[in-house]
């Protein structure tokens, strides 16, 4: 499958390494995509890479992706200045449970960079208000220099029924929010096991303590927790191999999947 | 003369097996045989039958190949070479895209060409087996792979049933030979008795029923496929390797932490000779390049080996980092994960990775290891590290 051109509208530096590129969608191609999807974005000569859409779904036209550079392809895609030209394949692999959430409180915690994939199902949540319960929005980063949507973030915390908390590994001399890892922020929560869907994405290590944390003292169970895994991608189809994780192909059963069918895998060393 | 009522099979001789390549090659075929390059029979172009193996045999065992003399005309006594056919279905190398930037704006340029109508002459019966698994991997999931889509639906498959088995040889053990039951246009047994040098042609298909109709066959008769059967029975008899397949794939599900992939890991040097030569490992790289003044750029797909290092690789560092675990990987890949993916066990027993393994690891041995000392709680030790 050859990636399609598309135009980048705007690229927004979010952090010092993180960027936010808005691409305008072609009309053939569509750019429908479910909240937790991701793209293979190509980058002319350089590579591809899979990178989650981290758009408001509502808005039709254009595809949005957050972009930390890390490597070679991350920061030749942060180079790219509005008006040049990136190649998308996609979108891929399984989305966040939005459906099964209607009706139920959900729980959103996010490390880092994981935000990203979370938000779009945070627009989603907040356009179709009345479909959902309580919306609490947890929010760990490294340092106060690393944290993502920060204008969104405002947004979220002001809303009346939106319950928006962030914490951050280590502060600065400026920093008077909260220190800790995301799970100090559980102390602050009150979940209702049985109407609460959550959803994870972050780093490995911190996903296994926030399941960890909720599936023990929160009650929640494992098959109503959901997060996102990473490994390395090529092709995005379940061909390259490169992204399995015991019988799954990240690309193609995930990104998404429910804590009940990872937690055996998790804990598994070198997987 | 045989006929499509007459069971679909007849007798040729041996000057007749290259009239077969000639008339797949009139009617638009590039027929690919055996052929011996470089001390090894490998899957190559063949013309003639000049360009098979005749009189050739080998001599293998885990970490042994050696080509010899059989001091006869056969023309399929021997029994895997390195290769596998998924040299011409999977490509080693193949471009995947070629993208040109022109005044500021990104054109990506069609793959057009198409690929030659492959004949395959000398099909083993695990090998059959093989194309299939790659069938179950590259086409028959949620998408599929237009390149190997492409070389598959076009092809002509000649098997040939396997006469003796090699010490590594363990198709008995997954079920796939050694006689070819289906999957194949038409299946050879070479009939080697006394002065008698005949081949027993049977046809799988309508494709292969036509050319077999346009041979100077003789009728077969029922002690011809009884000769065939005896043949087969005569292979099986000579293969001792075994692998017990009941319950393989718990118990490799249950042993994620055996001490006996420390012991492998101590052996095994991470070479990926194993995935090389083995005929459904499909894993792939691919590699972007682009001319020195940025306007054309290509997209290349190579062969890959989850025995790298940078197989695993995410931002942070790779994910399997030790011996261990990739050599984990790739068995319980080929034997258990395998069968979750794509409801069948990737192994079809040709026995390639224990001939190719330049230090002689038998995956038959480590499963049977593994078997005879189970563990069953696994020692918990710290996933990989990412940052928040």
């Amino acid at each position: 499958m050859a990636p399609a051109p598309h135009r980048i509208l705007r690229v927004k530096r979010e952090t010092h390494d993180t960027f936010t590129l808005t691409l305008e969608v072609p009309e053939e191609a569509g750019g429908e995509f479910a909240p937790g999807q991701f793209s293979m974005l190509y980058v002319f000569g350089v590579g591809e890479l899979p990178i989650s859409i981290s758009g408001d779904p509502g808005v039709p036209g254009q595809l949005v992706y957050t972009v930390r550079a890390v490597g070679k392809a991350t920061g030749s895609l942060v180079k790219l200045r509005a008006g040049d030209w990136v190649g998308v394949r996609g979108p891929f692999g399984s989305a966040w449970p939005v459906e099964a959430a209607r009706g139920k409180d959900v729980l959103i915690v996010a490390g880092g960079i994981g935000l990203a994939p979370l938000r779009s199902v945070i627009y989603h949540v907040l356009n179709n208000r009345d479909a959902y319960g309580r919306l609490t929005i947890l929010y760990g980063a490294r340092s106060p220099k690393d944290l993502l949507y920060r204008v969104d973030f405002r947004s979220w915390s002001r809303q009346m029924d939106t319950h928006a908390l962030t914490t951050v590994d280590h502060g600065d001399l400026r920093w008077r929010g909260r220190v800790g890892v995301v799970t100090t922020l559980f102390r602050y929560v009150r979940l209702v096991p049985e109407r609460t869907i959550a959803m994870l994405c972050g780093p490995e290590i911190m996903m296994r303590y926030v399941c960890a944390e909720i599936e023990k003292n929160h009650q929640l169970p494992a098959s109503q927790i959901h997060l996102t895994m990473e490994r390395n991608m090529k092709c995005a189809a379940g061909f390259c191999g490169h992204c399995q994780f015991g019988p799954y192909f990240i690309c193609k059963d995930g990104p998404v999947f429910s804590y009940e069918r990872m937690k055996p895998l998790l804990g598994i060393y070198e997987l | 003369m045989s006929s499509r009522e007459e069971g679909l099979s007849g007798l040729v001789d041996l000057p007749s097996i290259g009239q077969l390549i000639s008339l797949l090659e009139r009617q638009g075929w590039r027929v690919i045989g055996p052929t011996v390059r470089d001390g090894a029979i490998v899957y190559e172009r063949v013309e003639s039958i000049d360009d098979l193996p005749r009189g050739w045999t080998e001599e293998q065992e885990a970490g042994r190949y050696r080509l010899k003399r059989r001091g006869d005309d056969a023309l399929f006594g021997y029994n895997l070479g390195p290769q596998s056919w998924k040299k011409y279905l999977h490509p080693p190398e193949v471009r995947l895209l070629e993208a040109r930037r022109e005044n500021g704006l990104l054109k990506i340029l069609k793959q057009s060409d198409p690929p030659p109508r492959y004949a395959f002459l000398g099909v083993r019966a695990c090998e059959l087996a093989a194309i299939a698994v790659q069938d179950r991997v590259l086409v028959g999931d949620r998408f599929a792979d237009p390149i190997y889509e492409a070389r598959r639906k076009n092809l002509f498959l000649i098997a040939v049933n396997c006469a003796q088995a090699a010490p590594t040889c363990f198709c008995t053990s997954m079920g796939t030979g050694p006689r070819a039951r289906q999957g194949y246009d038409l299946a050879i047994t070479e009939i080697l008795e006394g002065e008698r040098h005949e081949f027993l042609l049977e046809a799988g298909s309508e494709q292969g029923a036509s050319v077999l109709g346009q041979l100077r066959a003789r009728q077969a008769g029922p002690a011809d496929s009884e000769i065939a059967e005896k043949m087969a029975e005569h292979a099986a008899s000579q293969i001792h390797r075994r692998i017990e397949t009941e319950g393989l794939h718990d118990l490799l599900y249950a042993n994620w932490e055996h001490p006996r992939w420390d012991d492998a890991a101590g052996r095994c040097l991470s070479c990926g000779n194993c995935t090389m030569v083995c005929p459904t490992c499909f894993c792939t790289n691919v590699e972007d390049v682009s001319d020195v003044r940025g306007e054309h750029a290509e997209r290349w797909r190579r062969w890959d080996s989850c025995y790298t290092l940078s197989f695993s690789y995410i931002h942070g560092g790779s994910v399997r980092r030790s011996v261990r675990s990739r050599y984990r990987q790739w068995l319980t890949h080929k034997l258990a994960s395998w069968i979750d993916q794509f409801g069948t066990s990737g192994c079809v027993g040709c026995g390639r990775c224990i001939t190719w393994c330049p230090v002689g690891i038998d995956l038959t041995a480590e499963v049977r290891a593994i078997r005879d000392t189970p563990t069953r709680a696994p020692k918990r030790r710290e996933n990989r590290n990412g940052e928040s």
